[in-house]
């Protein structure tokens, strides 16, 4: 069996490895450069605490699961030489900083407990052991030790070395521009800026862009841009200990309202850098900085943690994460054409649930038993079906 | 009246300004070094001047004259120690390529806001400033590149720029016995001033050799000729070493900095056309400094900032009036190709009355129109006889450090590109760490970015990951970030 991925993010990496791992021959098609779009645009977030009980939340603690052992066998196998991807279990501690925030807080945690995710609702006291230079006005606080980091781009350049090592074949440089149809109209290849290429399935794991990709395939998918921005601040000795992000953070991810919205997320970085995110965008393609959007992030750090106001921002950057609009991502097959595959929709989680996705996709086209339900990741589920009429 | 914002007060800056002013617009010329005069014109503080500013300074009588001008001026607001820390271009119909139609009316055209912050940088309260300006002049110039050797890294290597701020800023002498090195007419004035502070110039080693140098200079003299004015100034330095007796030495490299807690001696090689060092050809010297410069880089993160296009050099794309791609927003100096004084002066006047309404056809413009062209010609020559070649990566060990700020060798950058087969900047940049210091890959930049394209099994990097692009331009603190303008 034969198959096109196109898109090297690290979704497209993660089903690469899945399949070839298993015996097919894979190639993966990518329009830029490897890890180049949102893969190293974004923090590198394995998290179960912004996950209300669904489905998304059983893919995340799927792929919780599979990280720690993924990490162990991509540092056996591709050895010291190859760059860290710093999986870090250092866990996520959630604040509300406002009597109103306090409730909803610990009523969100209270619903995960019940579904098995580790969440300890912690006293001001043991919030300020875990994290000392946390601001004194938390009226709340949940201690998620679940939640994880990887240095992103790394993690999706080992994924993709080890998938060479099984024998996928990468093409960068080549953009899919069009599908070709067996005379059942079965997709069995794609047309590429460098040339044709077939296959017995095709993969769309093109992040943001999947919504384009799947149209040039004449099956188009409701993919939209979201833009999140990131502050870095310039390195310092560690005062930051886990994943620590305001309880609006729940809030925002659930919601599609166009207009910018905020919630901040502050850890530390292997490197001794600050990372501060992440604001959420519907603009389109567009990346040129907004104060506004840096301006919140940065008001909303410094009510977290207050001795961060003296300290100077470096950069800021930013990426694309691939929105869908009712918040699942979507894997597996396509209902409408034959022969094509998605792996993509997983917004900002990308990071954390490409593993998982990996796994998934490859059950499914193989014929195994999935380790999850797939039904609601599916591109036919009854909530997508009026946006998929709009693209149509 | 148009008001017209100059970013930038080195040469370019100051005659864009005054342009500007001449022409009715309202002027905000702004500099984040202390006083006004830029690289070029860099001098002791007013409180501590000195009569020896005339010796140190070509053009020094025009500049205070142009600086008191300005600042005597109502309608000409100078900004010192104001720095531009991110520029917002909200509107992409600014863009001049779009149709009438979708272009922004009257009043959407201020979009392009400029934040500032004013003040000594480590002072704990600098004032926020936002403009909206009907006209931008980006003159940001340029600061000097040093290309990485064994041993760069240590007490007593400066680089050329560094060096001579010292002298001409401070009237610091860097070393006794200084070695001055790297490519380009650059290299004279610096020694030049070197000498002025008291320090013995142990010899100046130009990398391209005296073939190609030849190659560069000596096509069609009688162009040459109309650069009188550079000419003699070359001249001068020229005049200088021989009375100084600096031996000037063509197709030579420093290879390695020797020393522990400080520089103490170099070695010296041959390279050749390409910039290779020839085997055999090492001695070593002893020195206590070294002023080491072999090209420079434009300061774009504001232009590109702005929306600005780059030409396939690598410089800000403006045509006749010195306009970019961007409507409202023009370039001058350094940062549209390296051209030394004259030239930016010239492309200054011309952006700076264009900004204000004017355009590069009205007669008053046909003197810098004139200089323009002369000396564009004298640019191309340079960039022919000096532009760095690719054979100076001969020179580095795995151990040569590349970004200092995050201490990346280059072998460690090497290894990171085999490894991972990646030709994304972003990625690599992320995995090795070179360039996310606190310099922001302003020194190693674009030593990283050849490196990598060099391991990496294309060749070449494919992402638009540049070091060039700087969202925010220049670091500020959370709590400044956070407060609201008002």
């Amino acid at each position: 069996m034969d198959v096109i991925v196109i898109g090297a993010g690290i979704v497209g990496a993660a089903v690469a490895r899945s399949l070839a791992r298993a015996g097919v021959g894979v190639t993966v098609v990518e329009r830029n450069a490897a890890a180049s779009g949102t893969s190293s645009s974004g923090e590198g977030n394995v998290l179960v605490s912004d996950k209300e009980p669904g489905p998304e939340l059983v893919l995340a603690r799927y792929s919780s699961r599979l990280w720690p052992m993924i990490a162990r066998e991509l540092a056996v196998e591709l050895g010291p030489t190859f760059p860290s991807i710093e999986f870090d279990r250092k866990g996520g501690v959630v604040v509300a900083t406002t009597d109103a925030g306090a409730e909803p807080l610990l009523e969100f945690a209270a619903k995960q407990n019940e579904v098995g995710v580790d969440a300890r609702p912690v006293e001001l006291d043991e919030a300020l052991r875990l994290e000392p230079d946390l601001t004194r006005k938390a009226t709340a606080a949940v201690h998620y030790p679940e939640d994880a980091q990887v240095q992103p781009a790394a993690a999706t350049e080992a994924l993709l070395a080890s998938a060479r090592a099984a024998g996928v074949k990468v093409i960068e440089g080549a953009e899919a521009t069009g599908g070709i149809r067996s005379d059942g109209g079965r997709l069995t290849g794609i047309v590429t800026t460098a040339g044709e290429l077939r296959a017995d399935a095709v993969v769309v794991a093109a992040g943001p862009w999947s919504g384009e990709v799947t149209a040039r395939l004449d099956a188009p998918l409701p993919v939209r841009p979201r833009r999140g921005m990131v502050l870095v601040t310039s390195r310092m000795p560690h005062r930051i200990f886990h994943k620590v992000y305001d309880g609006d953070y729940v809030g925002a991810v659930g919601s599609d309202d166009a207009a910018l919205q905020t919630s901040t997320v502050v850890e530390s970085t292997a490197a001794g850098t600050v990372l501060i995110g992440s604001s959420r965008e519907h603009v389109g393609f567009d990346s040129r900085l907004r104060v506004a959007a840096l301006r919140e992030i940065a008001a909303k750090a410094t009510a977290l943690f207050p001795f961060l106001a003296d300290i100077p921002v470096m950069r800021s950057y930013g990426g694309f994460r691939p929105f869908v609009p009712d918040h699942v991502p979507v894997i597996g097959p396509d209902h409408r054409l034959r022969g094509l595959w998605h792996a993509t929709g997983h917004e900002g989680a990308g990071i954390g649930l490409s593993v998982a996705t990996g796994e998934l996709l490859r059950d499914l086209m193989l014929g195994h038993e999935p380790q999850i339900d797939p039904a609601p990741f599916s591109a036919a589920r009854p909530s997508l079906a009026p946006h998929l009429e709009e693209v149509a | 009246m148009a008001d017209v914002l100059v970013i930038g007060a080195g040469p370019a800056g100051l005659a864009a300004a005054r342009a500007a002013r001449t022409q009715g617009a309202l002027v905000t010329l702004l500099d984040a070094a202390d006083d006004v005069g830029g690289q070029y014109w860099r001098h002791l503080p007013d409180n501590r001047s000195s009569e020896r500013e005339r010796v140190l300074h070509h053009g020094w009588a025009a500049f205070t004259e142009l600086r008191r001008a300005l600042d005597r001026d109502d309608h000409c607001r100078v900004l010192r120690s104001a720095q531009v820390w991110a520029i917002e271009e909200t509107d992409a119909a600014r863009r001049k390529e779009a149709p009438p139609a979708q272009q922004a009316s009257e009043g959407e055209l201020r979009r392009t806001t400029v934040h500032i912050l004013v003040g000594p940088a480590d002072g704990a309260a600098r004032e926020r400033l936002t403009l909206k300006p009907d006209a931008i002049v980006v003159a940001t110039g340029a600061h000097d590149r040093t290309l990485p050797f064994p041993g760069w890294e240590l007490p007593g290597v400066f680089t050329a720029g560094a060096a001579q701020a010292l002298a001409k800023g401070e009237r610091v002498a860097v070393g006794e016995r200084v070695v001055v090195a790297g490519a380009g007419p650059f290299l004279l004035p610096v020694a030049a001033s070197l000498v002025q502070t008291g320090s013995a110039v142990v010899g100046v080693y130009e990398a391209s050799r005296s073939r190609t140098l030849a190659s560069g200079w000596l096509p069609r003299p009688w162009l040459l000729a109309r650069a009188g004015k550079k000419g003699v100034e070359l001249a001068g330095y020229v005049v200088r070493q021989v009375r100084h007796r600096i031996p000037y030495r063509t197709g030579t490299a420093v290879v390695r900095a020797h020393g522990t807690d400080r520089v103490t001696a170099v070695t010296i090689a041959s390279v050749d056309e390409q910039w290779r060092p020839v085997r055999g050809t090492e001695r070593r010297v002893a020195a206590d400094a070294v002023c080491v410069s072999h090209a420079f880089t434009p300061r774009l993160e504001l232009a590109l900032a702005a929306g600005c296009e780059l030409d396939d050099a690598g410089f800000v794309a403006v045509d006749a009036d010195q306009r970019t791609s961007v409507r409202d927003v023009y370039a001058a100096g350094e940062i549209t190709g390296i051209g030394g004084v004259e030239l930016a002066l010239a492309e200054g006047t011309i952006a700076g009355h264009c900004a204000a309404g004017g355009s590069a056809t009205d007669d008053v413009l046909r003197r810098p129109l004139r200089a323009r062209s002369i000396y564009q010609e004298f640019a191309q020559r340079m960039h022919a006889a000096h532009s760095v070649r690719p054979g100076w990566t001969g020179w580095l060990t795995d151990d040569t450090v590349v970004c200092r700020c995050e201490e990346v060798n280059c072998g460690a950058l090497r290894a990171a590109a085999a490894a991972t087969e990646s030709s994304s900047l972003r990625s690599l940049k992320l995995s090795t760490r070179a360039g996310l210091g606190i310099c922001q890959g302003r020194i190693c930049g674009r030593t990283v970015e050849k490196l990598l394209a060099d391991a990496g099994p294309h060749g070449r990097l494919r992402d638009d990951a540049r070091f060039d692009r700087r969202p925010i331009a220049f670091p500020l603190r959370l709590g400044e970030l956070a407060t609201d303008d008002q």
